[in-house]
């Protein structure tokens, strides 16, 4: 019943159901709410840029405007249910400004209000921008948007952590899939855009790192066209058929389309019969709607009752981000910024993120160490890391810059 | 064949015999949440007698007190589905609220205390007419559900939230909550009510709570040579009759743990299946059978002696278990 389309219409009724009962229950004798004054109250900021993205290829796929934003407000909601048992109160300040708009100022003015525990959904430039700001020494941010490598090679802040994978984490995820199967010859398709080519060289790396061959490289150099075309697939058909002929014996197509302007097209139009995975086809991902495992289920649940779509990666990281400050305000009982950073790079700091283990921060660069699931568009394929790859600390840490490869050297 | 086969062979012959040779022949009920049926193991054959149809996704599985009945949590299906045990039909349906996943019975067997996992709630159901009593707003994600030996408290553990809610059973209000570690799957009292044993999966420990004052008296945490730390993940509770021994079952590290409660320590791991979750005595309390997920089985393990005798291939994602 839950497996067809009308199932996810069911829930929200449902859902709608809940939604009325929660909003009945403090009427009602038994809340605990009556009895508990909150004596705390946490004010979390959620940062953005409202840049225009580009829209998925596909028209299959709804358009969602509140990236990020979504995610928040259901992390706020879920620490408040937390905190009413321990008079804990939270609130989520959404700061967005327009794409080019002053940050700086809206973020000055955040802190200045009392607001420093801050979530940013926000591009790396933009991020160090906030990040650097005087009156942002003393602030904690958390980076769910940024997968930038370079933010956790050599751009560190003491001030900022991530919670988003790195490129670097995600091609590795992918890598060690592709190794286990044994699918280690590859072909990489790249776009022109930045983070096309960030991802190419996470995949570069990534393959010299588990000994996988890329035996040749494309770039996609055609311009970005209407979605929307009149027989447009006799012309995108040709196209990836020039773009994936004459090349050697490979076993899969790496593709990075992180501008999502071509990869889409490249599964079924290939000239051999391969399989594609990278920004398209089998994804490294955060988080994926078809993930259930380790009571995902509930979450998705949530999410897709409060807002009417599934929850995207960037939902889930700003999800994560609330939830962590969340945790570390309820564990240690205190909110000043510095004691909560302290909190999270303690040994005693463990997310539970429907991921299966207990999440933690790298001390070297404020990664938040995490499985990296890797997704069909349907379907949960594997979750990295991959049986057999080691570390002496943890296998998470088998993903990603380590802290030997890294000139970020934050928490000594 | 190695010696060491040669040499286990009849060892598990002869304990095959002992179970066999029980006064009572016993039944273990197991719930499959992956092909939604309940598989009827035969503990004196020691094999699968039959597999019954339920609704989507069952997991919570608890018997009647007179042993009749099956009561099943199917989260997909939003309900309590009863199973009469005489028949192994399926006689009526439970509103139960959204997605139940674990459950308790009050003493007397009354009442139903079920924990919806999408709505944050505790259910309260009328055994006797079907209809809900109360519902009771807890942390996020409620699952694992006990009451206490006396009949007066419930404690139910919410998993994103990472508490122990005690309930007072009279006024069906939260009286007091204690911090776990996270994500909190189970609670189970010890016989004589002193204690409540608290499991949590993703902290990997199991805090003792002493009842009289609601603090943490000890945390127990486990360490398995060349088993990775992330892996070892504490989720069902059972205690002996005689309050002595805790089974505690460590989900993906596939073994369960064997916890003397007189000092609390761990003395022994014992190797099941792959990905164990809960587990059942048998009535006379010699035998403990687990629920192993990941590889379609459940394990049987003498209690006396320490040793996992036996394993019974079930139906898909085996969840829980209970034995008459």
């Amino acid at each position: 019943m839950r497996r067809d389309s009308t199932a996810v219409g069911g829930r929200f009724l449902l859902a709608a159901f809940a939604a009325v009962l929660l909003a009945v229950a403090p009427l009602t004798r038994s809340d605990p709410r009556a009895d508990t004054p909150a004596a705390i109250k946490v004010s979390i900021g959620f940062v953005h840029e409202a840049l225009s993205e580009p829209p998925p290829l596909s028209l299959v796929e709804p358009v969602a405007t509140d990236k990020g934003l979504a995610g928040a407000r259901l992390a706020i909601t879920e620490d408040n249910t937390t905190g009413r048992f321990l008079g804990q109160q939270y609130e989520l300040k959404d700061v967005t400004v327009p794409a080019g708009g002053d940050l700086a100022g809206a973020v000055k003015s955040l802190i200045a209000g009392g607001t420093s525990l801050i979530v940013a959904d926000l591009s790396a430039k933009r991020l160090l921008e906030i990040a650097d700001l005087p009156e942002a020494k003393q602030a904690v941010i958390l980076n769910t948007a940024a997968e930038d490598d370079e933010l956790r090679t050599q751009d560190c802040r003491p001030n900022v952590f991530h919670i988003i994978p790195s490129r670097a984490m995600k091609a590795d995820a992918l890598a060690q899939y592709l190794t286990v199967k044994r699918w280690q010859r590859w072909v990489l398709v790249s776009g022109t855009g930045e983070g096309d080519k960030a991802f190419a060289a996470a995949i570069r790396r990534a393959a010299k790192r588990f000994g996988d061959k890329i035996l040749a490289e494309r770039n996609y150099t055609y311009t970005a066209g209407s979605r929307r075309t009149d027989t447009g697939e006799a012309q995108i058909q040709k196209q990836m058929i020039e773009l994936t002929q004459r090349l050697p014996d490979y076993n899969i197509m790496i593709v990075a389309d992180e501008g999502q302007v071509f990869g889409d097209y490249l599964p079924y139009r290939t000239w051999d019969a391969r399989l594609v995975a990278g920004t398209q086809g089998l994804v490294p991902t955060a988080w994926h709607r078809s993930m259930e495992q380790w009571g995902a289920t509930q979450v998705q649940h949530r999410f897709t009752a409060a807002t009417k779509r599934w929850m995207l990666e960037r939902d889930y990281t700003a999800w994560a981000g609330v939830r962590a400050f969340g945790e570390a305000v309820t564990r240690s009982g205190k909110t000043d910024p510095q004691a909560i950073r302290a909190y999270m790079l303690s040994d005693q700091f463990e997310l539970g993120a429907f991921k299966g283990v207990a999440l933690s921060f790298r001390r070297w660069d404020q990664q938040l160490r995490q499985p990296i699931l890797l997704s069909s568009p349907l379907m949960l394929v594997s979750v990295s890391p991959q049986d057999g790859f080691l570390h002496p600390g943890t296998n998470l840490d088998t993903l990603g810059y380590d802290a030997p490869e890294t000139k970020c050297n934050l928490n000594p | 064949m190695s010696p060491r086969r040669l040499i286990l062979l009849p060892l598990v012959a002869l304990a095959v015999a002992g179970l066999a040779g029980a006064a009572q022949a016993y039944t273990a009920y197991v719930s499959n949440e992956k092909d939604n049926t309940i598989s009827v193991v035969d503990l004196d054959k020691m094999q699968m007698v039959k597999s019954i149809p339920v609704g989507e996704r069952p997991r919570g599985i608890l018997l009647s007190k007179d042993k009749k009945y099956l009561y099943i949590c199917n989260g997909d299906a939003d309900h309590i589905e009863v199973i009469d045990l005489d028949t192994l039909q399926s006689v009526r349906t439970l509103d139960s609220g959204p997605d139940p996943e674990l459950f308790a019975l009050d003493r007397d067997g009354n009442k139903l205390y079920i924990a919806n996992e999408d709505n944050a709630m505790v259910t309260v159901i009328d055994l006797k007419d079907g209809t809900t009593a109360m519902q009771i707003p807890v942390g996020v994600e409620p699952e694992g559900m006990a009451v206490s030996p006396d009949d007066k408290i419930l404690v139910a553990t919410s998993e994103t939230t990472s508490m122990a809610h005690f309930i007072d059973l009279k006024t069906l209000q939260v009286i007091g909550s204690v911090l776990v570690d996270s994500r909190p799957r189970f609670a189970a009292f010890t016989p004589d009510g002193k204690y409540v044993l608290v499991s949590s999966e993703i902290g990997g420990t199991v805090a003792v709570i002493d009842m009289a004052t609601r603090k943490i008296v000890k945390k127990i945490g486990f360490a398995i040579p060349g088993v990775d730390k992330p892996t070892i993940q504490a989720v069902g509770i059972n205690i002996t009759a005689d309050g002595k021994t805790a089974f505690v079952a460590l989900g993906p590290a596939n073994r369960i743990a064997v916890v003397d409660l007189t000092n609390f320590e761990v003395k022994k791991y014992l190797l099941v299946g792959q990905r164990v979750w809960h587990a059942d005595f048998t009535p006379d309390g010699k035998y403990l059978v687990t629920a192993n997920g990941n590889s379609n089985d459940i394990s049987i393990i003498d209690v006396d002696a320490l040793k996992v005798i036996k394993s019974v291939p079930v139906g898909q994602l085996p969840w829980g278990v209970v034995i008459r």
